[in-house]
Formats: structure tokens, C-alpha cells, sequence
């Protein structure tokens, strides 16, 4: 099999920089000098696959994948579900979405996390899924709490939900974070708004969607994810010899 | 008007975050979760090639090791094929090429075990010397920083490799070449990694 074309170039622009310093953590974790350029060869078109081998079915629903047989994860049961694309709009198939959050308290289950909020002993707080054949995946859980953070003084985490995702490629790798429509903390967080097009910061924010809910049992968030796009091989590109 | 691109735009990234572990490594974060954790066996037992260990630790602008750190990795095997339907030729039964890498809390000192990969054909026919691709997520980075670990040993085939060749500073392009050296009869290479100020790693847009 030949090799199609190279990935788009990313929109660094459209990404949030690394020096954010309303992001107080960035400031020291920010290289100083330019990103070199690479033009895609093999290591960036490659990337890892996965297969149903490697995840459970029940890895997607989190209300149940941590919690004692006959319970569940308390708090407000939601499904997020979506499409992941490319840049072309073409459906990215059999990719592995991750997903992690805190629990309807705000607390995550880490050793590192101290927030005085409870532990929830039914919730664990990940899950993992491969997107099926047109890109969709979905998972079930409960909402996230918001909490504080010490940035300012008084920084409130939105409501948010971390999305891992890989493609085809390891030049589409991307880690991400899913917002809720109408939450009042979105316009004030130094982390979403590290994003400097407002655009750019609503495309991470999920709409609620009535239509995939399922009556008397459990709400429903929509969230799209865009991953790189590639050129179509019209155009020789010379990637490999010959 | 002109006419429209109907072209969508990419997610915008957002920093992994303290917590990273409990999605991508629970192990790590403290509890046990799936039946298996993706990415903790790179080469798997079968891969030929030299068996080696990387290890290292990323500090930050002021010199402090950065402990919450992640690392993703993607390597060929020992004969220059990544584990992909793409690649042209094979690679072993269980050999991915790709794992996680999760720094230790309290030291930042991070390393992984696999097999040293081969050269890879790169561009218009110009083979790139061996190395290990990395992608770097943590606490403060916006958007995951990407790498390459070339080894020191390869003195010949990094003089020639493309990649190298485009750092235009000369003392930069030591940042991104392992040391090698023998620890207990097994082969560790030290690659640290400097996010920011003096010998700050060279980072590629790729």
C-alpha cells in the first residue's frame, strides 16, 4: 500500500500558544524558541491502531465501569456522543477516543487531587471507546462538577470532561477538553481562554441534545471532534523514494 | 463573494492537566480500572532488535523536573517499518511501536523499555537515522510538544539525517541525540528533555 498525502498543516493560530500567563502554570512550561517545520514523512503519517482486542465494550460507560455490582455513579446521568471527522469532513473509523473527568462533586479520583468534595466510591472517572465504522462513539456518564484551582485566588474549573484522541496518524494526535452549553464559568477560564479566537473556543463546547436523550433516564450532550485533514493523493507528493 | 471552502477546522487542543493519568494511565493515578492498560508493552516479546532502556526527566524553564508529566512514544522496529496498514513490509507478532510514559511523582525521572528502531525511509528517498518520535503532554502545555530521541551512537547516519539537518543552530541539534551508556550489562540511553531556557530540546511542528 502506498501512502496518501501529507496532513494539513496545523492552524497554530487557532490552537491556543504555548506562553498563556493568565495560565500561570504555562509560563515556566512554554519552549522559548520557535517550533521547527516538518514536512510529514513516515513517523508523522503512521500512527498506533487499536482493535476491539484492546477495550471492553463496558470501558465506555462510566456510571458502571468503576462501580460495585448492582450500583452506580451518583449525580446526573448524561451520554456524550458525537462524530469524529477530518478537516475534509470524511469520518475518521475504529479510532480510540479516551475520555476522564471528576465526579458530579468535582473531585477526581488521584492521589494528587485534595479537594475537599467526596470521593465517589461507584465512579472511577475514565472511559475509553473505538469509534465505529462512520466515526461516531459515545459515552455514558455522569456531569462533571466544577472546582476550584489555585491559578488566581478563586479559578472555578468549568464543568469539563478531558477527550483524548488519536486518528490515523500520530500528527493528529490531540488532547482536548469538552465544555457544556450555558455554563457560566466558560467565559472566565484562563484555560479555555488560552484559546485566543472566540470561535475556536465555542467549538469546544457541547450542545444539548434533546433528540438523543432517552426519556425519564438520561440527558444527552453532543460534541463533534475535528482531527487533521490529508491531502488527496491528486497531487504527487513525494514522500517516499522513487 | 468570493466563493466558500467547505473545509472544517481542527479541535483546539487544551492542556492534558494535572490528572491525565487517571484517563490515560489509572495505574498510575492509584487505582486499577481495565482489564488491560494500553501502551505499557512497546516492543512486545517477539521484536528483533536490540533490547533497550530510555530514560530521563523534563525540567521546566526554572531547571524543576516537571513531575505529572505524560509521554507518548511511536517507534519502527529494528528494521525501519512502523506497525501500520501504510507502512510497506512487516513487523512482528505484538511488536506496536507505541507506549505511555508516565514520569515517577515525586522525582520526575521517567523511562521506557523497547527495542532501538532502524532507519526509516524518509522524504524523496532519504533515509532518516533511527529514532523514537515523542509527544509530550502535562499540567501548562496547551498543545502536546513534539519530539524525536536520535541516538549517539549513530554518529554517521544523524550527520546525514534530514531532520537534523534543519536545525539551523548546530549546538541545538545535540538535544534531540541519547547517550548511551551501560548500566548492569543493559543499554540505557539518557534523553532529558528541557521545555524552556538554556539547552531548551528542539520541538517540532509536525
Amino acid at each position: 500500500m502506498t501512502y496518501k498525502g501529507e496532513f494539513y498543516q496545523r492552524d497554530r493560530e487557532w490552537h491556543p500558544p504555548a506562553l498563556t500567563p493568565d495560565y500561570k502554570t504555562s509560563v515556566a512550561r512554554a519552549p522559548k524558541h520557535a517550533l521547527l517545520s516538518l514536512q510529514n514523512s513516515a513517523s508523522e503519517i503512521t500512527g498506533p491502531v487499536f482493535g476491539h482486542d484492546d477495550i471492553d465494550p463496558m470501558d465506555r460507560d462510566l456510571i458502571h465501569n468503576y462501580a460495585r455490582p448492582g450500583e452506580a455513579a451518583i449525580g446526573e446521568r448524561i451520554i456524550v456522543h458525537g462524530q469524529v471527522l477530518d478537516e475534509n469532513r470524511r469520518p475518521v473509523p475504529n479510532t480510540l477516543v479516551e475520555a476522564w473527568q471528576a465526579n458530579a462533586g468535582g473531585r477526581y479520583r488521584h492521589r494528587k487531587d485534595t479537594y475537599l468534595a467526596p470521593i465517589d466510591p461507584n465512579f472511577g472517572g475514565c472511559g475509553r471507546t473505538l469509534t465505529d465504522e462512520n466515526g461516531y462513539y459515545y459515552f455514558r456518564t455522569v456531569k462533571p462538577g466544577a472546582y476550584p484551582w489555585r491559578n488566581w485566588v478563586n479559578n472555578w474549573r468549568p464543568a469539563h470532561i478531558h477527550i483524548s484522541v488519536f486518528g490515523t496518524g500520530f500528527a493528529q494526535r490531540l488532547i482536548t477538553q469538552l465544555y457544556f452549553e450555558g455554563d457560566p464559568l466558560i467565559p472566565k477560564c484562563p484555560i479555555l481562554n488560552a484559546i485566543p479566537n472566540p470561535e475556536a473556543v465555542q467549538s469546544l463546547v457541547a450542545v444539548l441534545d434533546m433528540n438523543a436523550t432517552i426519556p425519564l433516564d438520561t440527558m444527552a450532550w453532543r460534541f463533534d471532534i475535528v482531527l487533521r485533514g490529508r491531502r488527496s493523493t491528486l497531487f504527487e507528493n513525494r514522500l517516499e523514494g522513487n | 463573494m468570493a466563493q466558500h471552502l467547505d473545509y472544517l477546522k481542527e479541535t483546539p487542543s487544551q492542556t492534558a492537566g494535572p490528572y491525565v493519568h487517571i484517563g490515560l494511565a489509572p495505574g498510575a493515578a492509584g487505582f486499577d480500572i481495565y482489564k488491560t492498560e494500553l501502551g505499557k508493552d512497546i516492543a512486545g516479546p517477539n521484536a528483533a532488535g536490540e533490547r533497550i532502556r530510555v530514560e530521563g526527566v523534563v525540567t521546566d524553564g526554572i531547571g524543576a523536573p516537571v513531575k505529572d508529566v505524560m509521554l507518548e512514544v511511536w517507534q519502527a522496529n529494528a528494521s525501519g517499518i512502523y506497525a501500520h496498514p501504510e507502512h510497506p513490509g512487516e513487523v512482528e507478532d505484538g511488536f506496536r511501536g507505541w507506549g505511555r510514559v508516565i514520569s515517577d511523582f515525586n522525582t520526575g525521572e521517567w523511562f521506557f523499555d523497547t527495542v532501538k528502531p532502524g532507519a526509516v525511509m524518509g522524504r524523496s528517498g532519504r533515509p532518516m537515522a533511527p529514532h523514537i518520535n515523542l509527544w509530550i503532554v502535562a499540567r501548562g502545555i496547551n498543545i502536546g510538544l513534539n519530539t524525536r530521541i536520535y541516538f549517539d551512537d549513530e554518529a554517521e547516519a544523524n550527520a546525514a539525517d534530514p531532520v537534523i539537518n534543519l536545525i539551523e543552530w548546530e549546538s541545538r541539534r545535540k538535544t534531540i541525540i541519547a547517550n548511551r551508556s551501560e548500566k548492569d550489562g543493559k543499554v540505557v540511553y539518557r534523553f532529558d528533555i528541557r521545555l524552556q531556557g538554556e539547552n531548551e530540546t528542539v520541538f517540532f511542528d509536525i
